[in-house]
């Protein structure tokens, strides 16, 4: 009942905000939940959201532990993708024929080299210590010159029916292929902490590298694994924009999408300075942002406006999340609580009067 | 005997989520007083003052500074008002340097020039004999000249209050001696000064009052010298301390072909202590002794690969092993509780389950973490055999008081079930029942056949417990003493002789 | 120590490549130094700097140098450096529309003639010779001119607008917005694929006018990714579109793979926004003959009857999906 409780009072940032999102567009428009089925596939507001979300979703993921172990960001999210995208377009369209095999081989591969580019910046951040910020800001500035270069300078079609089946439905599946892939990604994560002592580890050397060393826990190992996971989670995301795209745009692919997943992360409640995080917060963070972006668009304002409301919410949300708020919003709640101490505590600023002791401790 | 009070408390309450730390506690604090404030670990000690310097926010009472009702938002106001504040966990930044920490961010410290800064350091520092350069980072200095720095900060000669909470916890005698005078100047000035701490002969020697809390609620105020140290305990524990002279220690059976469970020769670290030979026998508790910064801690880091070892070689019951880094370490059977609690110890978001079962979960591994019920059980195990005050095994540790922070770390590494466990300080922060508690865990350990290495500032502590001292000077040992008849002052003297004995003693 | 070395090995042996390449000097070239952006800014910039590269060749009897990046202070510092070479012309694409007169000046005293293209510069005109642009106005009125020319009655226009503030976003809505006052169509939704003229950002304006229920005939995306966003949310809703469809489609860039979804009646139109101007300018050079001012470049805009596969070949850019492909 009380883990109940708390992981509530964890996830109330985002979930409120959610709710007040949810409340705009049903003044908007009554029908926001309808869902109809077109062409065979469920059509809505709410499939719309996890069709759109899904690569954001993925790296908030990814996102979410970089940050927790390392105490900063890996802003080459996007770039990485690019590139593992770059590769899987490759090998598919040199190996001639598209079938499943080579779609999954070229996933492969795209897989390896996500890990690798993971690698890349994780050896900076965990054996040379640089911020990680800093590190991946290498790959954010070449990294697309990189994906450039593999695409031969052009932009390669991916046009063949599974690449489009992936991208959009497969005939007979009520629900889009992405949200699918979305699912799956998750459910694999869920996994993956329940079986392993990830979350444990990654916390504490987020916390205290220190006393994570001395309790046998290499800060450095943890580090890198969760840059290669980030690699991972590059490649899927790549994977599923490049087959929703179908092309290979190597200048506008997931641009700037690491500033989406930080603020993700951010969101969900975790701290961008490490530690304790919550995976299912920024999940939520990265649907939250997806319904904001929607719902400005259907508030209809005004292009050139855009960007300023979007940062005017965001800046409202993350004072809301601060310390500082939270804590003040807290003792409110206290307050209102337990009126009686409430009463003792505004009486604390005036003057001692020796009645006032006294109707105390009758109480 | 009427002096004028200047702080005065009253129906001060104060709660935390599952735990009422304050219930209409009263005090009150004298011109030219020490106060001792006395009370078992998460008696509440340290939320009382944190209620005074405007840390936490108090639920009810009524605080007055020289008559006038106070209400301090941060712990700035109070340092303005003139209170001076020494927390019981260091909060300084590490990675300024020492004269920035002493000065920034106090009230009149409106410094021009970091020249004129560090001067003003330089006198502060040499009036308190503390070994530190103003220029230096602090996270190069020890805990203890840490701790003499915060103390620095939070004195200021024409201060009305001083708060120290458990500011004696990491010094050595001569280091206490050195506060002590201080204290007693402050006091002729007119200083009130509340000083928190478990070591009773400190409370004897420096206070005029005393006031004892209990489980958050105030037992009384008493003059020094009107309660007898056993009446002292008494209160404080509710009830009657076991004799401490009873304790039995425990002697290995030692034949010369015995092979010790660990033995190290030449071994060095590049925390800088000399290639040194060691060895312990199953059952054995044994003890580095030595003033601080004499090598001590340096010496079980080595062990433990807790710096970098850089030299020697290290066999376990025999068998030579490679030891590189703490998981080896752990890996062969050694455990290790930190002298630093904060910085090496706690997780301190995490809660006491996760922190109490992280060390046995990392020799477990990575793939195999227990199921909640296990985790729980265990946590549940611990927090009942040490008695660690905490509303339940979810909780964060950082919202424990700072003794039942020690145990918790102390409990992780009973846990694990090393074949040799060291302990630095275990003791530091405890309260007095804990204490012999943690005694006599330790012998019992040793009786069951688990080496322990135990080091303390206090002597008696180890004379109590090991049936072997190690002592150390200037990164080196000098001496080893054996015997049952040992005393503090045998020891204090091999120390101050710095002579090369390695014999038995007697 | 050992991969050290190997890498101070490999820096001395490109550097060493580099001094050798630097130090080649063949006579009788003409002497140009190309001032671009990089290729990763778009895909129109990956075809204007591979169409640099291929008309200003040794081969066509040229010496050319190419800087490509993003920052406006790093172009001009390879403009000084051109000049100080003493290059014969100096071709400029600049980052910034700003901040270059001193740099213009001095060429001109030197006697280099400058010739800007694709991005014009505020300075006087004196400062260059020619500037040889694409009029995003023109390419604007002339996608609404066929928007006009549709015979739909109303015309109810969903406009996704570029990079706000663009050159190309000004111009191209521009002329929408001058048609929408003047009551010759109605802009029914209004929105933009942001800084990356974003496929996604694309999609989500389309499926936000469907979610409000707004009823539209026409979609006219800024860019040919955009064109594929907004399309892929018409099919996702099940509404047709294309050449026999409820919603008319256009995208501008003249991507190939724009122009075989417009052959295949996937698409409407597609207005040209032409990357190779090297030819051009390479004819007025050759020639002696170079004009003066500003100068637009002819842009067309194809629709499902008048693309061939030929005028495909010529004039578009980026990859070919190959005929009858087509690209979601
Ligand atoms: N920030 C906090 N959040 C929740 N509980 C707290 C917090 N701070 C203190 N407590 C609880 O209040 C009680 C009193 O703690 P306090 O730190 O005052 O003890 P103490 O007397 O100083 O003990 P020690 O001798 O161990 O330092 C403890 O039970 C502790 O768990
Ligand atoms: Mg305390």
């Amino acid at each position: 009942m009380r883990t109940s409780i708390k992981n509530f009072s964890y996830l109330f940032l985002p979930l409120s905000v959610l709710a007040l999102l949810i409340i705009i567009n049903l003044i908007k428009g009554a029908d926001y939940f309808s869902i109809t089925m077109v062409n065979g596939a469920l059509y809505g507001n709410i499939p719309n959201i996890f069709f759109g979300a899904a690569e954001l979703v993925i790296l908030s993921i990814g996102m979410t532990l970089v940050t927790a172990a390392s105490r900063g960001q890996d802003i080459s999210i996007g770039e990485s993708a690019t590139i593992t995208s770059a590769i899987f377009v490759l090998f598919v369209l040199q190996a001639g024929e598209v079938t499943l095999f080579t779609i999954l081989v070229g996933f492969l591969f795209s897989c390896i080299a996500g890990l690798a580019l993971g690698a890349f910046n994780g050896v900076l951040v965990s054996v040379f210590k640089v911020q990680p910020m800093v590190a991946s800001l290498i790959l954010f500035t070449g990294g697309r010159s990189i994906a450039f270069m593999i695409d031969g300078k052009l932009s390669p079609i991916l046009a063949n029916d599974i690449s489009n089946k992936i991208g959009t439905v497969i005939p007979g599946v009520p629900i889009q292929t992405p949200i699918i892939l979305t699912v799956l990604f998750i459910v694999f994560f869920a996994v993956l902490l329940k079986t392993t002592n990830l979350k444990l580890y990654v916390e504490t050397v987020g916390i205290n590298p220190n006393a994570a060393r001395l309790n046998g826990i290499n800060p450095k190992k943890i580090i890198f694994l969760t840059f290669l996971i980030m690699g991972f989670c590059t490649a899927v995301a790549g994977f599923i924009a490049v087959n929703k795209a179908g092309r290979h745009d190597s200048v506008n692919l997931l641009k700037l999408i690491m500033m989406d997943a930080i603020l993700a992360v951010a969101i969900g409640g975790n701290s961008l300075g490490g530690g304790k995080f919550s995976i299912t917060g920024s999940i939520i963070g990265a649907y939250t942002i997806e319904m904001l972006n929607r719902t400005l668009l259907r508030l209809e304002i005004e292009p050139a406006m855009i960007k300023v409301f979007k940062a005017i919410f965001i800046i409202i949300l993350m004072v809301i999340a601060s310390p500082v708020v939270r804590l003040k919003i807290r003792k409110v709640v206290d307050k209102v609580r337990s009126g009686k101490t409430a009463v003792n505590q505004s009486k604390g600023s005036t003057p001692l009067s020796t009645a006032n002791i006294a109707r105390k401790k009758e109480e | 005997m009427l002096s004028e009070t200047i702080l005065e408390m009253k129906d001060i309450s104060k709660s935390f989520p599952g735990v009422k730390a304050l219930d209409s506690v009263d005090f009150k604090l004298r011109k030219g007083e020490i106060h001792a404030l006395m009370g078992e670990n998460g008696a509440g000690k340290s939320t009382l003052i944190k209620v005074i310097t405007g840390v936490y926010e108090k639920d009810a009472g009524i605080i007055t500074l020289q008559g006038e009702p106070i209400h301090f938002k941060a712990p700035e106001d109070a340092q303005k008002k003139g209170i001076g504040t020494v927390y019981q966990e260091i909060m300084l930044c590490p990675n300024l340097t020492v004269a920035e920490n002493m000065f920034i961010g106090r009230s009149h410290s409106s410094f021009v020039n970091w020249k004129q800064m560090n001067e003003k350091a330089v006198q502060l520092l040499e009036s308190l004999s503390i070994p530190a350069s103003p220029v230096q980072e602090l996270s190069s200095c020890s805990i203890a000249v840490q701790q003499m720095i915060a103390i620095a900060r939070a004195v200021d000669m024409d201060c009305k209050i001083l708060i120290l909470d458990e500011p004696t916890s990491s010094l050595d005698e001569d280091e206490v001696q050195k506060l002590f005078v201080l204290m007693r100047e402050l006091k002729e000035r007119g200083v009130g000064i509340i000083f928190i701490t478990h070591f009773l002969e400190q409370v004897y020697e420096i206070s005029d009052r005393i006031t004892v809390l209990r489980n958050g609620k105030l037992v009384g105020e008493y003059e020094t010298s009107a309660l007898s140290q056993f009446n002292l305990i008494s209160k404080m524990l509710g009830n009657e301390l076991e004799d401490i002279t009873k304790i039995k220690k425990h002697e290995p059976v030692v034949s010369d072909t015995t092979v010790p469970v660990f033995e190290s020769k030449d071994l060095s670290s590049s925390a800088g202590v000399r290639p040194f030979n060691f060895n312990i026998q199953k059952g054995e508790v044994n003890g580095f002794a030595g003033l601080l910064g004499s090598g001590r801690s340096e010496s079980v880091r080595a062990i433990f690969a807790a710096d970098k070892v850089t030299g020697g070689e290290v066999r376990i019951k025999g068998k030579q092993v490679k030891i590189k880094t703490p998981l080896h370490a752990i890996k062969h059977g050694i455990g290790y509780l930190p002298e630093d609690r904060k910085d090496d110890g706690i997780i301190d978001d995490l809660s006491v389950r996760d922190n109490i079962i992280l060390t046995l979960q990392v020799m477990k591994g990575f793939f195999k973490p227990f199921s909640m019920k296990q985790a729980e059980a265990f946590a549940d195990e611990y927090i009942e055999k040490l008695n660690i005050k905490t509303p339940n095994s979810n909780t964060p540790i950082k919202s424990l008081s700072g003794g039942n922070q020690q145990k918790v770390i102390l409990a992780r590494w009973l846990l694990t079930h090393p074949e040799y466990l060291i302990l630095d300080e275990p003791t530091r922060g405890i309260d007095v029942g804990t204490k012999v508690e943690i005694q006599k865990l330790v012998l019992k350990l040793a009786s069951e056949g688990m080496s322990l290495t135990f080091i303390s500032s206090e002597i008696e502590e180890m004379l109590r417990t090991c049936s072997r001292l190690i002592v150390m000077k200037d990164r080196e040992i000098i001496a080893e003493l054996k015997g049952t008849e040992l005393t503090e002052n045998d020891v204090m003297n091999v120390i101050a002789q710095g002579g090369k004995t390695t014999c038995a003693h007697r | 120590m050992k991969k050290i070395l190997g890498i101070l090995l490999v820096l001395v042996i490109l550097g060493s490549g580099v001094l050798f390449a630097a130090g080649q000097q063949e006579s009788g070239l003409i002497k140009v130094g190309i001032v671009n952006l990089p290729p990763e800014e778009s895909g129109y910039r990956q075809a204007n700097v591979e169409d640099m590269n291929t008309v200003f060749s040794t081969a066509n009897g040229y010496d050319a140098k190419q800087t490509n990046t993003m920052d406006n202070s790093e172009q001009i510092a390879a403009a000084k450096g051109y000049i100080r070479d003493g290059v014969d012309y100096l071709l400029i694409s600049a980052a910034n529309a700003s901040g270059w007169d001193d740099t213009l000046k001095s060429a001109k005293d030197a006697g280099i003639k400058v010739i800007l293209f694709d991005r014009a510069i505020d300075t006087a005109e004196s400062n260059y010779q020619a500037a040889l642009l694409s009029d995003m106005a023109y390419e604007g009125a002339k996608a609404v001119e066929w928007v006009l020319g549709l015979g739909l009655d109303p015309i109810n226009l969903i406009l996704i607008r570029g990079q706000m503030g663009s050159a190309a976003e000004i111009g191209r809505s521009g002329a929408v917005l001058d048609a929408a006052k003047a009551g010759k169509l109605n802009i029914v939704a209004d929105g933009t694929g942001g800084d990356s003229w974003s496929l996604e950002e694309a999609r989500k304006v389309v499926e936000a006018a469907i979610a409000a229920g707004k009823d539209f005939n026409v979609i006219y995306a800024e860019n040919d990714g955009m064109a594929q966003g907004a399309v892929q949310a018409l099919e996702a809703a099940g509404i047709t579109h294309g050449k026999d469809g409820k919603v008319k489609v256009i995208g501008f860039d003249f991507n190939r793979f724009a122009l075989r979804n417009v052959q295949s009646g996937y698409w409407d139109a597609d207005m040209q926004c032409n990357p190779r101007q090297a030819a051009e300018i390479s004819k007025w050079i050759k020639s002696g003959n170079i004009p003066s001012g500003i100068i637009y470049q002819e842009e067309l805009l194809l629709t499902t009857d008048t693309i061939t596969d030929a005028l495909i070949d010529q004039w578009g850019i980026n990859a070919d999906p190959g005929k009858g492909v087509i690209t979601r």
